[in-house]
């Protein structure tokens, strides 16, 4: 126990001191509390969590006691102290009030400590706005630049709607201050105000643009800073700052070639910090633009080429460029540039390029699918990458590349990874496969193969609905299940070890097939011979008794070795003898199944063949097996080299032809109208199209909010007969309501709508909203319900320009007879904010 | 917990920086949203925890949640901060940098425990380096020629 202790506590009287010890009368009779220095000295030196806790409640209790006293001349000491608690973790909140009265202070000190208390200790969450606004309001008013820098950082920092919207008028006359130091910080401050209160963007609207007419790099970055806000805030506005592309262009290009300047330059390059915030307001700017983008075509060019690439800085304006260039609607030379930079990064040796790398590539793949593939065999290289990022980021561009041409290889790949994969990757990974499987299977052996090894190399992270589309696949593929059964009657004695959804298939399968088990022939399978009745039950019986294995797995061991009494022939007694002995089972669903089971080895044994018959194949989605072809002339399929990428071009023109008609309320375009006489039965009908359309208000739509203004025009192309079928509702459809408006649309409300039902072409489209976000995901399922094959299936869509339509690649072009086609959109709805 | 302050939160630059010892003692945070106090305590030590768990290395990026933390080790102190997805990662890096270089300027070749001792200084460079989590000045020199000046109002007031 020292003296200076006893110093610290208001308990004692300096009398007691007095008499207490003599040493500690010199430091007593100091009032000087102690410095913040030799705090945190104290606090270090301390051993054990238990001796800095009992030092800092100690000094806890006397900063306490000096708020208490209203000690001013040593607050701001006592305050910084406190700050300092604060960041160790303990709780500092009585200090608030004292940060404001520090405030108050005439002393530049006591505001400098008493701002930066307010900002560590106050939010916006807290009740004492009032008083910090009054504070903020006198300070926004000084004549030291100093004060006004102080008070307008501190509203940056902690602004709250009632703030920002009491001080926005003072921040608006700082942002036409002749004083640039105060000029940038009004700046950002009015960032932060339309960040809280977007309605408060029109009185700084005046004041902005001035902002870009500024030599000083500080006022000029936080002014693009501030505009890139206001564009994102308000379409209007957006429109405003057009304007402004060639300014924006002439300073990017001022930076380029402007020589050496000190102050500004890092590793050669001159401030990278504006020209990349330039080039991200560029983007905004150019987003579905085709003159703003035109405008900025030779500068993005000129930055992409001439940018110093050996450090971290010319990297990072290079990626901020791709991501610009990608964006707007740049030149193809432009974006093949964009993609070699890209290219050139996925092989740099600094892994965050290579991450920035892949993170782009994930953005940009739906623009240009074959570009990225070009790399597929160094993003497949970085799935074997130590980094948890830069594995991730490869896992989902990988399954972004995934198609029918390249699946057989890729799938190779992605279950090796889902192999050795961390756990928190097998889910994820493990539905992703199943999903691609099911889109780009070449056969129904690949299917069930991948599907098998899912099962191995995944365990037990497969979701659930793995299993029963598994166990539907074999039901549906009459002529895989000798084969598959086989297969999963391997995997499972080969490895018991709790893998629930392996020994639930496998025990299904079993049970169903166990008499085709026996019987596999050799040459389904390469040196796999089939078991014996009784090595398939003595596995039944290490499944059942083993402690591993899920009661739900164990009552799929049950139902499957009860029908499997009807398939074998000699084990009977076995597996009635395993039965019955779950009469007695602790486990209740285990037990009543022991007793029923049980029954019909007894009484009800003539029973047993007919209930425990084979199920029918279970075909939910796809109506598989109708071979019927009709000779149709239609069938030729036209070779997948026949580029995609031209078809989309024609498509695209089209499209931007078939939007200008569509400005108008009434559907009626006249160049697509007049091809539909030339068109045969059983191709679609455009003028019967749009008669459907009055239609298609059924009910599960009209749970949607009222949707009037806006529409989401649709155009499906069958190149056959160069003939575009046009769905335009100006009615009511997946409109920009759902998107802006999430609160009246519960995502569980959001239905399945047939977009489109006419001549044997059906699609559906589910819809699913991501939540938190702006974003609508809209499933695509086009099905063919002719006898007759349908080739260069095209869908398109448009949506207002002040939406962002994001299409994944379809799963094929070609539609056999029941064939499937599945494709994703995703709908963005810039404008909301979540 | 997380997801539901989440919603309220204001889509920026960057949402806080965290600067913190190899052994995993808070040096310095910086937020620029509004969380309460008990999120911010569990956030720090998660991401702590995160990062000092990760080999030196791997890359200076983590997606961790709804958001992407940039972080880089000086000597013996990490810095850390955490950016929307679709922010420029490597920009923030050179934030990072610039705020080392200031620091390192302001103290003459910076150590942690000039930071521990100084860590109001600290602060006051850093809000002259970003404000509500945006840049608002690129040059190094203005940013040390505004702190000398306002240390020496500091003086004045001393007198």
């Amino acid at each position: 126990m020292n003296a200076s202790e006893h110093g610290f506590n208001p308990a004692f009287n300096m009398a007691t001191i007095k008499q207490a010890v003599n040493e500690a009368i010199e430091r007593v009779r100091m009032p000087t509390p102690m410095r913040l220095r030799d705090l945190i000295r104290q606090i270090r030196a301390a051993r054990t969590a238990a001796e800095e806790r009992s030092v800092v409640n100690k000094e806890c209790a006397y900063i306490r006691s000096t708020f208490r006293e209203e000690d001013s001349v040593w607050r701001c000491r006592n305050i910084a102290k406190l700050l300092y608690i604060h960041m160790l973790g303990y709780p500092a909140h009585f200090g608030q009030l004292e940060c404001l009265k520090l405030i108050a202070s005439s002393r530049f000190t006591d505001k400098r400590i008493g701002y930066l208390g307010a900002m560590l200790l106050l939010d916006e969450r807290q009740d004492v706005h009032l008083l910090i606004t009054n504070c903020l309001k006198n300070d926004l008013n000084s004549t030291t630049q100093f004060v006004v820098g102080l008070a307008l950082c501190t509203l940056g920092a902690i602004a709250s709607p009632e703030m920002a919207r009491d001080l926005a008028g003072e921040v608006e006359r700082l942002m036409k201050s002749p004083n640039a130091y105060i000029r940038k910080k009004a700046a950002l401050c009015a960032f932060r105000i339309i960040k809280r209160v977007p309605e408060l963007m029109e009185i700084f609207l005046p004041a902005t643009r001035s902002l870009l007419s500024e030599k000083n790099h500080g006022v000029l970055i936080t002014g693009v800073t501030l505009i890139t806000e206001m564009c994102e805030n308000s379409p209007d506005t957006l429109n405003h700052f057009k304007k402004i592309v060639p300014n924006l262009v002439r300073i990017l290009k001022n930076l380029i070639l402007a020589g050496y300047s000190p102050d500004h330059d890092v590793s050669g390059v001159s401030d990278p910090f504006l020209q990349v915030k330039i080039l991200k307001l560029l983007r905004v700017l150019g987003r579905n633009d085709a003159d703003a983008s035109e405008a900025m075509n030779d500068i993005l060019a000129q930055v992409a080429t001439n940018t110093e690439t050996s450090k971290n800085v010319g990297n990072t304006i290079l990626y901020e460029t791709v991501l610009s260039i990608m964006d707007i609607k740049s030149e193809g030379g432009l974006r093949v540039l964009a993609v070699n930079i890209l290219g050139r990064f996925l092989l740099n040796n600094d892994k965050n390029i290579r991450y920035v790398a892949l993170n782009t590539l994930l953005r940009t793949v739906h623009v240009d699918t074959s570009a990225v593939q070009r790399h597929r065999s160094t993003i497949l290289e970085c799935l074997k990458d130590p980094d948890i990022s830069i594995r991730k980021r490869a896992m989902e561009l990988s399954f972004a590349l995934v198609n029918t041409q390249n699946i057989r290889t890729m799938m190779k790949e992605l279950i090796t990874f889902l192999e050795k994969a961390d756990p928190e990757f097998k889910a994820q990974c493990s539905s992703n496969i199943v999903m691609s499987a099911e889109r780009f299977a070449p056969n129904k052996r690949w299917h069930l193969d991948t599907l098998l090894k899912v099962l191995i190399g995944a365990g037990n992270y497969v979701r659930d609905d793995v299993i029963s589309s598994t166990i539907q696949l074999i039901s549906e593929s009459t002529n895989q299940q000798s084969y598959m059964t086989l297969q999963l009657y391997k995997a499972l004695s080969e490895d018991l070890m709790d893998k629930q959804p392996l020994t639930q298939v496998a025990v299904w399968a079993i049970g169903e097939y166990g008499d085709q088990l026996l019987q596999a022939s050799i040459e389904d399978d390469s040196g796999c011979t089939p078991p014996a009745e009784e090595q398939v039950i003595e596995l039944y019986q290490k499944l059942l008794w083993s402690p591993q294995n899920s009661t739900t797995t164990k009552q799929y061991a049950l139902m499957s070795l009860t029908k499997l009494s009807t398939r074998f022939t000699s084990t009977n007694n076995k597996i009635q003898q395993i039965i019955s002995s779950f009469c007695s089972s602790l486990h209740i669903e285990l037990q009543q199944r022991g007793v029923e089971f049980s029954q019909f080895f007894g009484k009800y044994s003539h029973l047993r063949p007919s209930l425990l018959e084979r199920m029918p194949p279970m075909e939910i989605v796809r109506q598989s097996g109708d071979t019927h072809t009709n000779g149709d002339i239609e069938s030729e399929v036209k070779s997948p080299e026949e580029s995609p990428q031209h078809v989309n071009n024609d498509s695209n023109a089209l499209l931007d032809l078939l939007l200008v008609d569509f400005e108008g309320t009434t559907p009626t375009p006249q160049p697509a109208a007049t091809t539909t006489t030339t068109t045969t039965s059983n191709k679609v009908d455009l003028l019967d199209l749009f008669n459907e359309m009055d239609n298609i208000d059924t009910p599960a739509l009209q749970t949607l909010p009222s949707m009037d203004t806006t529409n989401l025009g649709l155009i499906v192309e069958n190149n056959n007969g160069s003939l575009p079928i046009v769905i335009n509702q100006n009615s009511n459809f997946i409109g920009g309501d759902l998107l802006s408006n999430t609160k009246t649309v519960n995502e569980k409300d959001v239905p399945t709508i047939t977009a489109y039902d006419k001549d044997g072409l059906k699609m559906c489209f589910s819809l699913d909203k991501v939540a938190d976000s702006n974003t609508l995901t809209i499933n695509v399922v086009a099905t063919n319900q002719t006898l007759s094959p349908m080739t260069d299936f095209l869908f398109q869509a448009a949506v207002p320009k002040t939406f962002q339509l994001q299409m994944m690649s379809p799963s094929g072009t070609v539609m056999g007879p029941n064939g499937q086609i599945t494709q994703v959109l995703r709908v963005t709805n810039p404008n909301k904010t979540v | 917990m997380f997801s539901k302050y989440l919603d309220t939160v204001i889509v920026l630059q960057m949402q806080f920086m965290l600067l913190f010892s190899r052994q995993g003692k808070l040096r310095l945070q910086k937020w620029y949203v509004a969380h309460p106090d008990k999120l911010k305590k569990k956030i720090t030590r998660e991401l702590i925890t995160t990062i000092l768990a990760r080999k030196p290395k791997m890359c200076s990026f983590l997606e961790w949640r709804d958001l992407k933390i940039v972080y880089k080790r000086y000597a013996s102190l990490y810095f850390c901060c955490a950016i929307e997805q679709e922010d420029n990662e490597l920009l923030t890096l050179e934030v990072i940098h610039r705020y080392v270089e200031l620091l390192d300027k302001y103290f003459g070749s910076v150590c942690e425990l000039d930071i521990i001792f100084n860590f109001e200084k600290a602060y006051f460079i850093l809000d002259e380096l970003l404000l509500g989590g945006e840049i608002q000045e690129t040059s190094k020199k203005t940013i040390l020629k505004a702190i000398a000046a306002q240390d020496l109002l500091q003086e004045f007031d001393l007198m």
